[in-house]
């Protein structure tokens, strides 16, 4: 059941006095504008026990992705294409206040929004991913780990799913006799397109892009909005008890077409590929 | 997200025979669960929703009380037997995104400073579902919230926009989820006009996401005229008669 919780991490009352002040003065408390993402570093295999991984750094939210490319049954109602399953997981090396267990809601909310944006863009072409259609096809787990939480879990998340993803060599299987076997040759993922997230929070009447913990803490809603390489948007997430004035909305959307469009560019240096 | 068959024909009728801005047929009856302090039960197409609303009441555990406003419970739910293939009773990831969302659009309409360290529970069950169960269950369940005299700010009314063979259409249907292109659940307060909910899958262009909000937000409020006539014949018998 989701319930209504006291927020764990605490801003002192003056601080709060001193963030809104700032920000109703054009600037945050680390010094950026009101739409400035922090640094993006991306690092590639950093796992190479994975078939592709990431390390991406917003800046002090650290999140790790790697991907792992196996066989197995489709999804039942998708007989035509491969799957793909993307987990994320807060460990509880990463802040003070989380704890090990079963993920929480915020937790699955995180993963299930991620996925949408790779999912929804169409970003790995699945048809292309079938061995025998309906019955074996490839299974392409991402996984996350969450490493050091400093706010906008959402989009370092998403960086490092999308990065780990598009840098990925696929192993390539063959079916000899009705079985899977492993030719040990490699082959690139099917990318049609980079989906980037953009999550943007209000707090009182200011919107602010990237949020830090403490930024997060203060924050009244935030709205994800992921778009594609094309300029469409593709998922969108309302989170927090918060709300949004449509104007609000239309707002948050233009800017995140136009700085999605920049981190895009962005990763694409980061990770070489056109 | 094959699109496998057109979804809408020459004359611009829709799989259910519906016009691109018709809402499907909505009933809401208020109060019928005995035992809650508030209920409804909305008819949303196939959809077959109860929400049931606890509350005011002590919070178990105590430790989960806030000292300066009441915490609010939510579970939406679907009954195995509510879809096609038999669903498994126990709470499942999307179910346990959805309850927070729903959760999230439902909070800013509640007054809850005015209960300090009381719980509000809401439960949603799906008995049938059929697209847009979400926004269903947001619209009776704030029938619901207002049945059980919660002090609310203003109701919450939702409906989803979507593009269906390229055309923005509102109230996506079961079969127009799963072939269309694109769905937008919208949550609104119809009086302090703000968006409480909002969720998209699918591609839609700026200028496709700019007319789905406006049409979401219109389905809303018509949304929102039957949750209002629902309550009025509950509390003061036919509306009409109310209207001088």
């Amino acid at each position: 059941m989701s319930l209504s919780k006291k927020s764990t991490v605490i801003v002192e009352n003056l601080r709060k006095k001193q963030m809104r002040e700032s920000i109703s003065a054009g600037k945050r408390l680390d010094g950026r504008s009101l739409d400035e993402i922090r640094p993006i570093e991306i690092e590639l295999d950093v796992i190479k026990k994975a078939n592709g991984s990431a390390w991406v750094k917003l800046g002090n939210t650290e999140v790790v992705a790697g991907v792992k490319v196996e066989t197995g049954e489709p999804f039942e109602g998708l007989e035509n294409s491969g799957a793909m399953i993307i987990t994320a997981e807060v460990l509880p090396i990463a802040s003070p206040h989380v704890e090990p267990g079963p993920p929480d809601e915020e937790t699955i909310e995180l993963a299930r929004v991620v996925d949408r944006g790779v999912r929804e863009s169409e970003m790995l072409d699945l048809s292309k991913l079938v061995l025998v259609p309906g019955k074996i096809v490839y299974t392409i787990f991402v996984d996350c780990s969450v490493i050091n939480v400093d706010g906008n879990l959402l989009d370092a998340t998403s960086y490092a799913v999308v990065s780990a993803l598009a840098s990925c060599k696929m192993p390539v299987f063959e079916i000899k006799d009705d079985k899977v076997i492993e030719t040990g040759k490699t082959q690139e993922p099917p990318i049609t397109t980079l989906p980037i997230s953009v999550t943007t929070v209000r707090i009182g009447d200011y919107l602010i892009s990237d949020p830090t913990t403490e930024e997060e803490a203060c924050m009244d809603a935030r709205l994800t909005i992921t778009t594609n390489s094309k300029g469409s948007i593709v998922a969108m997430q309302k989170g927090l008890k918060g709300y949004f004035s449509i104007e609000d909305v239309k707002s948050i959307a233009d800017k995140a077409l136009i700085k999605g469009e920049e981190i895009r560019g962005k990763i694409k240096g980061l990770i070489n590929i056109g | 997200m094959v699109q496998s068959r057109s979804l809408i024909d020459e004359s611009g009728k829709r799989t259910d025979g519906r016009v691109i801005d018709e809402l499907r047929e909505v009933k809401i009856k208020v109060g019928i669960v005995k035992n809650a302090d508030g209920s409804a039960l909305i008819e949303f197409g196939k959809n077959k929703i109860i929400a049931a609303v606890y509350g005011p009441r002590e919070v178990h555990p105590k430790h989960m009380a806030l000292s300066d406003r009441c915490v609010v419970r939510c579970r939406y739910h679907m009954s195995p037997f509510s879809t096609d293939t038999r669903k498994s009773p126990a709470p499942s990831r999307r179910e346990t995104e959805i309850s927070k969302v729903i959760r999230e659009s439902l909070e800013p309409a509640l007054i809850l400073e005015d209960y300090p360290r009381a719980a509000i529970d809401v439960f949603i069950e799906v008995l049938q579902a059929d697209g847009g169960s979400r926004c269903a269950g947001i619209s009776a369940a704030s029938v619901a919230l207002a049945d059980a005299g919660i002090n609310m700010r203003d109701m919450v009314s939702a409906c989803a926009a979507g593009k269906v063979d390229d055309r923005i259409v509102i109230d996506i249907n079961d079969t127009e989820d799963k072939e269309g292109g694109a769905d937008m659940p919208v949550a609104y307060m119809p009086n302090l006009k703000k968006i409480t909910l909002l969720q998209l899958d699918g591609e839609l262009n700026p200028n496709e996401f700019n007319t789905s909000l406006d049409e979401a937000v219109r389905g809303c409020l018509k949304v929102y005229e039957i949750q209002r006539s629902s309550l009025m014949e509950k509390y003061f018998g036919d509306e009409k008669e109310m209207k001088e």
